[in-house]
């Protein structure tokens, strides 16, 4: 495995504002790297960064071991990169807008052809290639960025927020669009984005960047596990209102997080109703078998009973909020 | 090093076409071209076979329509976010800024170039120095050159095309002027002598009343290359300076 990106001590200051912090990165051959953060947490900075458009304030960037500040024009003819919100040359026709970007990087003749239609197929552009750019929907103008992007078949991607603003079944395509590429192999593909799923769905590993600096950094699998809700059990079952204390005295239990929905008024006080929680487990504590059991033996008819793998948002928040 | 450079510049040069923009502006160009020749310039009645009249009038005309060919060149990138793609292409930065400005200065030269039926006219009529209506042209074309690479570094300063445009008249309107009394006086209250004489060097006006009569001089090039030059150093560093801002 090649290290592909490695960012050593890299820092942007904006006047008075440390927009990165002294980070250290290396990106491998085959990851997909899921860049997550709050707004202002410096994801945009670092990638603005790798990809030359920003000059570090100090620290170092490089590419396939071409540093960014002495060799940008190496680094960028092997970096495709959507910036963020998909700027384009909006009065150009789709076609015309990669032709160019097939002469900016180089090609020309039937090569330029074969790499414009490659790309154009996969991001399945075909239908609107002689339309204005600033006459397509949100969804087709991602599409013609992306299109941009994988056109030199790069080696190293970077998608800066890829889904933004798109609905579920674009955000579906693309997302099966980022797969096909790792899956094709011999790239390192960095993201990022503020939709946790996403990082579950397309990312080999998860980085958290807060304030410049990077506070998490495993695989989506890991970072879940340090969520409070990791082996956390919820579940739905008819049981008396005490059911929820009762769940809470289990050994091993942590607490209950009621989720039952509302109750009618002058509903079935103390007697049997629709009880849903979550039983959040202590560090370490597997706590579905005891949950199961008793229930059954109380008699409670379960509707519903699932062990969560943590949740990614816990984590996140537990993790850049403070 | 002008890595970029041909597609940068190919598609500026496409750019003008596809929105309504190089029509407009060629149009615009040549009517006014006309009235400043034959309206205000009286080429008819004045009998001579010479371009002077016409040539006369190219520092006015170039005075607001060069601005308005220039504004788009940086500020529409910025403005957009383009500049982010653009810079991260593996293009030079020389390579970018000489494309952009070189498109610009290919499509002035073009809309100079369609007035050729005034030379065909000029040459049917009588017989003029043609050489000096050549020198006439060339010197014109400089001078385009010059006002672009103002505008393109303006255009460069901020996001907005508009006060670009404004911007870029003042300061070419400076430059017109250079030479005479207006903008001489406010420099002779204060400035030494020197100043004064190197300020009137830079009147585009003065310069230009020889290229009008078809003398092209070796340093009227110099001086507008030069002036070219600086410009598009200047909107280098400008362009490294505020992209990010």
């Amino acid at each position: 495995m090649g290290e592909m990106i490695v960012t050593r001590a890299l820092t942007k200051q904006f006047g008075p504002i440390l927009a990165v912090d002294r980070l250290d990165l290396t990106v491998a051959t085959g990851e997909v790297l899921g860049f997550l953060g709050p707004n202002g947490a410096g994801k945009s900075t670092t990638m603005k960064m790798i990809t030359g458009f920003l000059t570090p304030t100090s620290g170092t960037a490089s590419v396939r071991g071409h540093d960014v500040s002495k060799e940008p024009l190496a680094v960028k003819s092997r970096i495709g990169y959507l910036p963020e919100g998909a700027p384009l040359y909006a009065d150009m026709t789709a076609a015309g807008f990669l032709r160019f970007i097939a002469q900016v990087r180089g090609l020309s003749g039937r090569r330029a052809q074969e790499c414009v239609d490659r790309a154009v197929e996969l991001t399945q552009l075909k239908g609107v290639l002689r339309q204005p750019i600033e006459t397509l929907s949100k969804g087709f103008k991602r599409r013609v960025g992306l299109a941009q992007a994988i056109l030199h078949d790069p080696e190293v991607l970077i998608l800066d927020e890829p889904t933004d603003g798109l609905d579920p079944n674009q955000k579906h395509q693309v997302r099966q669009l980022i797969r096909e590429m790792a899956a094709a192999g011999g790239k390192a593909i960095v993201l990022s984005t503020h939709i946790l799923e996403e990082v579950e769905a397309v990312c080999s590993r998860a980085i958290i960047v807060a304030k410049g600096r990077i506070v998490a950094d495993g695989t989506p699998a890991q970072l879940q596990a340090r969520s409070r809700y990791h082996n956390a059990v919820t579940l739905t079952v008819q049981a008396p209102a005490s059911a929820l204390e009762e769940l809470a005295r289990l050994p091993g239990v942590a607490g209950v997080e009621d989720l039952s929905p509302p109750k009618d008024a002058g509903g079935v006080a103390g007697g049997v109703g629709v009880v849903r929680c979550t039983v959040i487990p202590k560090k370490g504590e597997v706590v579905a078998e005891r949950v199961s059991r008793h229930a059954r033996e109380k008699g409670w008819a379960i509707d519903q009973l699932r062990v969560e793998s943590g949740r990614l948002d816990d984590v996140f928040r537990q993790i850049t909020a403070a | 090093m002008m890595r970029g450079l041909l597609p940068v510049f190919r598609r500026e040069l496409s750019g003008y076409f596809i929105t309504p923009v190089a029509y407009v502006f060629i149009v615009i160009f040549l009517i006014l071209a006309g009235v400043f020749t034959f309206q205000m310039g009286q080429w008819y009645e004045a009998n001579q076979a010479d371009l002077r009249v016409f040539f006369n009038a190219h520092p006015w005309l170039y005075l607001f329509l060069i601005p308005a060919l220039s504004m788009r060149l940086w500020a529409e990138e910025r403005r957009g976010g383009t500049i982010e793609l653009l810079l991260t292409l593996p293009v030079s930065r020389a390579g970018a800024v000489l494309g952009k400005y070189l498109a610009a200065w290919a499509f002035a030269a073009l809309a100079l170039a369609l007035t050729f039926p005034l030379w065909i006219t000029v040459n049917v009529l009588g017989r003029p120095d043609n050489a000096a209506i050549v020198a006439g042209y060339l010197g014109s074309a400089m001078m385009a050159g010059g006002f672009l690479a103002i505008g393109a570094a303006v255009s460069a300063a901020t996001k907005s095309q508009i006060i670009a445009f404004i911007l870029t008249v003042m300061l070419c309107f400076g430059f017109l002027l250079a030479g005479f009394a207006p903008v001489l006086d406010f420099f002779r209250g204060w400035a030494p002598a020197f100043i004064v004489d190197t300020v009137a060097g830079f009147s585009f006006l003065t310069r230009f009343d020889g290229i009008a009569k078809g003398v092209l001089q070796l340093q009227d090039v110099v001086f507008f290359g030069s002036l070219i030059a600086a410009c598009l150093a200047a909107n280098l560093i400008i362009v490294e300076a505020k992209k990010a801002a």
